[in-house]
């Protein structure tokens, strides 16, 4: 990424750290801000795969349920602390995204896209059958995840920090994948993968990897998704859902990781304002992201930062 | 005599009745450059597929430098010494001239799979791509991006993306495919060039080029190898002449 662009991202980050110093500290506001933070997560983990490797999974919010379903499932056996509940809940999102993309990597193009949400849907009946959490209805998580022993996360400034912190840090993580060698071999097979075997690589276990370290980002996503709304359902890993991160990446503008932050947020304020005018207001919204879509090529980050050449 | 650096041996593909490779022996010896040559439909293509691993043959053997790469992956073969050019440009578009050839680079010397490190800021891939750059002319135009290269440069920097894999034999699909006048001349000064140090296998249609480059000429007729031999005594041949240059040279 060229530096004069980075201060963009950087920017949003900031105000979305100062926010709850400069007023905006009401219930919420902050449990908005939480649920736009962590869309922006998945999304970002979503675009490094989406505009990185090209894979254009329509299956991301799976990763993001099994992670948050870890969470219920672990507190209802009485395992509260982050220090083993996370790391569980990365696991299993990585695990699930080994097992889905071993099969579907094999594939490409349209087929990709209907196999990962084959998978989606998958999780999403199996998450509906689990009657023990709550089947169809979902389940409560009755207290968040313990941090060393203390409830930090039950505090909405330690929680909203975490969040941006998570945040942050999956960018930068994943800004710093795509330009190292392994994102420079995921990049070339996106836009050319016979010149990647070329060279005498295979691109598969390079996007099978990416595929599963997209996947774990997406299992903290979830984990935080969980803790946020302290309540867990199938509704979370559904193929609806996982078409809202996609979208979220390309209003942002695809080949952009921080375009996905700008997406989430924009995607997560228009959502609630519409739906705050009329009960009807996916009448507008629908229509408003086919237009955006139409209009912003190469999404609103080129908006505010204009690609070169 | 020295050991073949390539030999194909009895190769053979069917497609349906058809005999695409039939019976196909060949030897490229280490140091010549082999040229290919055929008409239109003489099972050129699917001979390479065959040597870079797109294509099984049915049966028969691509023994390269004593081993037998018959079922080996293509990636495996690039690794294992047999780099190529495509006949339709391939290069990565979005990446700089550089990057293309650095990307080779860093598949050739230790692993790929490094998460941490910025990959442009490896000084000794960016010098070890930029020697390849200067070795077929590119280095001044190191930094473009390579979807905006003249259609002879791209040809260069696949070579040069090739050469850094250090090859042990260069696979040439055609690489004067669709070049102009000057282009072809310069492409033609190049590949004498990379002749001094590169065993090379050319299949290539221009055979004012072919006649200027080649060591030894192979010609492929529907899928058989009638003749190879010298340049002199492809031109001499009489089969060949029937089967090839009557149609081109005429």
């Amino acid at each position: 990424m060229r530096l004069r662009e980075a201060w963009l991202p950087l920017l949003l980050l900031a105000a979305l750290g100062i926010a709850p110093l400069a007023g905006f500290a009401a219930s919420y506001e902050m449990t908005l801000m939480a649920r736009m933070m962590i869309l922006a997560m998945a999304a970002v983990s979503l675009s490094f795969l989406v505009g990185g490797a090209g894979l254009a999974s329509l299956g991301h919010a799976a990763c993001l349920g099994v992670g948050a379903y870890a969470v219920v499932i672990l507190d209802a056996h009485g395992i509260t602390d982050a220090l083993r509940v996370l790391p569980a809940a990365i696991g299993a999102a990585s695990a699930f995204a080994l097992l889905t993309g071993a099969i579907a990597i094999r594939t490409s193009g349209v087929h990709f896209i209907m196999i990962t949400l084959a998978f989606g849907q998958m999780a999403f009946f199996t998450a509906a059958s689990l009657s023990a959490y709550g089947g169809d209805d979902g389940t409560t998580l009755y207290s968040r995840t313990e941090l060393a022993g203390t409830r930090l996360l039950e505090n909405r400034l330690v929680f909203h920090y975490i969040c941006l912190g998570a945040l942050a840090l999956t960018w930068a993580a994943c800004a710093m994948l795509l330009a190292s060698r392994f994102g420079r071999v995921l990049r070339a097979a996106r836009e050319n993968a016979q010149r990647v075997e070329a060279v005498g690589l295979a691109p598969y276990p390079f996007r099978l990897v990416g595929y599963v370290i997209a996947g774990g980002f997406g299992g903290v996503a979830g984990f935080l998704l969980a803790n946020a709304t302290e309540f867990v359902s199938p509704a979370i890993l559904s193929w609806q859902r996982s078409g809202e991160l996609l979208f979220m990446v390309i209003l942002g503008g695809v080949g952009r990781l921080w375009g996905a932050i700008l997406g989430a947020l924009v995607f997560v304020l228009l959502e609630t304002w519409l739906a705050e005018l009329t009960p009807h207001w996916k009448i507008i919204f629908g229509p408003l992201l086919v237009v955006s879509v139409l209009l912003l090529r190469g999404g609103l980050s080129s908006l505010v930062a204009p690609r070169h050449g | 005599m020295a050991e073949p650096l390539l030999r194909l041996a009895d190769l053979r593909k069917h497609y349906g009745g058809l005999a695409v490779t039939d019976g196909v022996s060949l030897d490229v010896m280490p140091g010549e450059i082999h040229a290919v040559i055929g008409p239109n439909g003489a099972g050129k293509t699917t001979l390479i597929h065959e040597i870079t691993g797109l294509v099984a043959p049915d049966s028969g053997q691509v023994v390269f430098a004593g081993r037998d790469i018959t079922r080996l992956s293509r990636p495996a073969r690039v690794r294992a010494g047999l780099a190529r050019t495509f006949q339709i440009t391939n290069v990565v578009a979005g990446f700089s001239a550089l990057e293309n050839v650095a990307l080779a680079a860093q598949a050739r010397v230790g692993s790929s799979f490094r998460f941490f490190r910025a990959a442009t800021s490896e000084v000794a891939l960016n010098e070890a791509a930029l020697a390849v750059l200067a070795e077929v002319g590119l280095a001044d135009r190191a930094t473009v991006l390579a979807g905006a290269l003249s259609h002879g440069e791209k040809r260069a920097l696949e070579m040069a993306a090739a050469l850094a894999t250090r090859p042990r034999l260069l696979l040439l699909d055609e690489p004067l495919a669709g070049a102009g006048p000057e282009e072809t001349a310069r492409l033609i000064a190049l590949l004498t060039r990379l002749k001094a140090a590169y065993t090379i296998l050319l299949v290539e249609h221009d055979m004012q080029a072919v006649f200027a480059l080649a060591d030894r000429i192979s010609v492929l007729v529907y899928g058989r190898i009638i003749a190879t031999g010298t340049v002199a005594e492809i031109r001499g041949n009489a089969e060949v002449r029937a089967a090839y240059l009557g149609e081109d040279d005429a």
